[in-house]
Order: C-alpha cells, then sequence, then structure tokens
C-alpha cells in the first residue's frame, strides 16, 4: 500500500530546534522563522553540542551577514508567493525593500552575488514551484491555480512554466501520473 | 559543514564530449568539481563503492556500450543511497519518446547535446544553478524537471 503526505517544513523544524534546546538546557526565544535569540550566553561546548545535533537534521548555523541577508529575502520571497493573495498587489521590488529595510538595489547585488540568480528569476522559480505542487497535491485546474497565484491568465503561466522547466504543464502533470503509477506497481 | 562547490559527474563514452564538458565547466565561473567516467560500468562500479562520494549532480550519456544511460538511471534510482543525487540525461537523440520514458524512470533534466559551446556554456551554468536551487531552498526534488 502507498500513500501520500505533505510535510509542514516551518512546524517540523520549530519543534526539532525547541526539543533540542530544551534538551541541552538553553534558554531561547524564536523570533522570525530562521531567527533565535538566545537568552543567556551559551558556553562553546553547548554550541558545538547544538551544531552537530542540528547537522544530522540538515539545519546549519549562518554565519555570514550576506548570507543571512540573501536567506531572509528567499524566506519572504516564498513567503509572498504563498500568500499571493494579499500581497501581490503591491510590486515585489517595493514589498521587498519596504519588508527588510534596504534598497532594492542593495538586496538584488547581494542576492546575485551569494546565489549565482536574480531575485526575478527566483520569484519566477517560486512561483512555478508552488504552481507544481498545487497541480500534483490539489484538484485545482490550471485556470484556478492561475488565479490564485495572481497570474493574468492561464496563457501566461503555462508559458512562463513553459520557459522556466523546458516542459508544458501537462505534459509535467503526465510524467508525474506515470512515475507514481510505475512506483505503485513496483510496491 | 556541507561544501560549498557543486560536484558534477559524467558518464559518457565520447572522448570529444567528455573534453567540451570539462572545458565548458572550467570556462564558467562557478565552483564545481568535475568527475568524468567512459561508460555506464565504470561509473556504477565507481557510485557501488560503499565510501564513494556522491555527486550532486550525474550527467548521463543515453547511448553507451555494456551499460546504457537508461540502464544506470533504473539502478540508481532502485538504490536509496542515491535518492539525493540530480540525474540530468545527456544525449544526442531529442525524440520525445526518450525523454517522457527518462523523466517518468526519475531523471531531473533532459538536455540534448548543443553543437555550440557557448550553448553548452550557458545549458550547464542553468542546470547548476537550478540544482542548487533544489539543494538550498528547501524545494521538493521530486518535482524536478528541467528540459533544455
Amino acid at each position: 500500500m502507498k500513500i501520500f503526505i505533505k510535510f509542514d517544513f516551518t512546524r517540523i523544524c520549530t519543534k526539532v530546534i525547541d526539543e533540542k534546546l530544551v534538551a541541552l538546557n538553553i534558554k531561547y526565544r524564536m523570533l522570525n522563522f530562521g531567527e533565535i535569540e538566545f537568552l543567556e550566553d551559551v558556553p562553546a561546548d553547548k554550541m558545538e553540542a547544538f551544531d552537530t545535533i542540528l547537522e544530522d537534521y540538515g539545519i546549519e548555523k549562518i554565519e555570514n551577514q550576506k548570507v543571512i541577508l540573501v536567506q531572509k529575502i528567499k524566506d519572504t520571497i516564498i513567503d509572498m508567493v504563498m500568500n499571493a493573495d494579499d500581497t501581490m498587489n503591491v510590486k515585489s521590488s517595493v514589498y521587498l525593500s519596504e519588508k527588510l529595510g534596504h534598497s532594492y538595489g542593495y538586496l538584488a547585488n547581494v542576492f546575485s552575488e551569494v546565489t549565482y540568480t536574480s531575485i526575478e528569476n527566483f520569484i519566477i522559480l517560486q512561483r512555478i514551484e508552488h504552481a507544481k505542487s498545487l497541480m500534483i497535491n490539489t484538484e485545482l485546474s490550471l485556470t484556478e491555480i492561475a488565479f490564485r497565484l495572481q497570474y493574468s491568465s492561464v496563457a501566461h503561466l503555462s508559458t512562463q512554466f513553459k520557459n522556466t522547466t523546458g516542459i508544458t504543464p501537462t505534459t509535467f502533470q503526465r510524467i508525474i501520473a506515470k512515475r507514481r503509477e510505475l512506483n505503485t506497481n513496483k510496491s | 559543514m556541507r561544501e560549498n562547490y557543486t560536484y558534477v559527474v559524467l558518464a559518457d563514452d565520447d572522448e570529444d564530449d567528455r573534453l567540451f564538458f570539462t572545458e565548458a565547466f572550467e570556462e564558467l565561473k562557478m565552483q564545481t568539481k568535475v568527475d568524468l567516467y567512459k561508460d555506464g560500468v565504470d561509473l556504477m562500479n565507481a557510485l557501488n563503492q560503499s565510501d564513494s562520494k556522491l555527486p550532486n549532480i550525474l550527467f548521463l550519456d543515453l547511448n553507451m556500450p555494456m551499460k546504457s544511460g537508461i540502464e544506470c538511471l533504473k539502478e540508481i534510482k532502485s538504490n536509496p543511497r542515491f535518492k539525493d543525487i540530480a540525474i540530468a540525461i545527456y544525449s544526442t537523440s531529442a525524440s520525445e519518446e526518450d525523454i517522457e520514458d527518462t523523466f517518468v524512470s526519475g531523471a531531473n533534466v533532459y538536455i540534448k547535446k548543443p553543437n555550440d559551446f557557448n550553448i553548452l556554456k550557458k545549458i550547464l551554468s542553468d542546470v547548476v544553478t537550478m540544482n542548487w536551487q533544489y539543494q538550498t531552498s528547501g524545494l521538493n526534488r521530486d518535482n524536478f524537471l528541467l528540459r533544455l
């Protein structure tokens, strides 16, 4: 038998971090997702233990300021894409620079320096990824998905999908469906 | 600490193609390390060593003697140890059937080998960049399909 499950990454990570910090007896406060404030000085050996434990889960402490800023830009974009209804009326450049308190030019420079790609490309990629997961995990039609992600039309979504992935949304859905069928037959 | 370069492996029986491939990566300003294998058997022997370093992206030629790219792909996909390797098919064929078959069998990327060196550079750079996004931005790798 086979079932499909969905993950809530924020909740998983928050819970893991909470359990581990409590176990190490470190007092902390979770600020935004991905930002932790320690409420007391943490001795180096405890900090090391914390790093080692988290590494097992693929969680890593970010040290470099630019990398931190890029992570914040990414989180803001992902949040923006996920909640397209409330945010997309604002231009993304305005939204990002207001939210993060830097000029868009500065954010754009740091972003491309660290990631080899532009903020615009990253936004498109995230929107397409969101469209993919809606296609696979919900019964929504392409028209509804385009509407939900604030595309002006299905054609616009399809074109951007094709430009980003090289395949059409229909082909994508067919390949994923065939893969699932293949995997079901195997087991 | 996670290493901050992308480890790339290519299996291709054509010597010229292997040469173009490494030269393209050398000219790209990306942090990559490239290893080459001349056929599918060599590749699978190396990967199957229990202490082998696994590539972030594996480029597979489809038509190779002894063990074809599609056979390698199926072997890799049936071994949980290799689940994090992104697979790029690197082929002269552009038949819709080959493309769909390899995607269904678990390939992430399908590249039709270009004749122009600059186009090759652009393609490889796009693949590494896209793969990097999947590695670092918590995207669902099962949805990673890219045709170039």
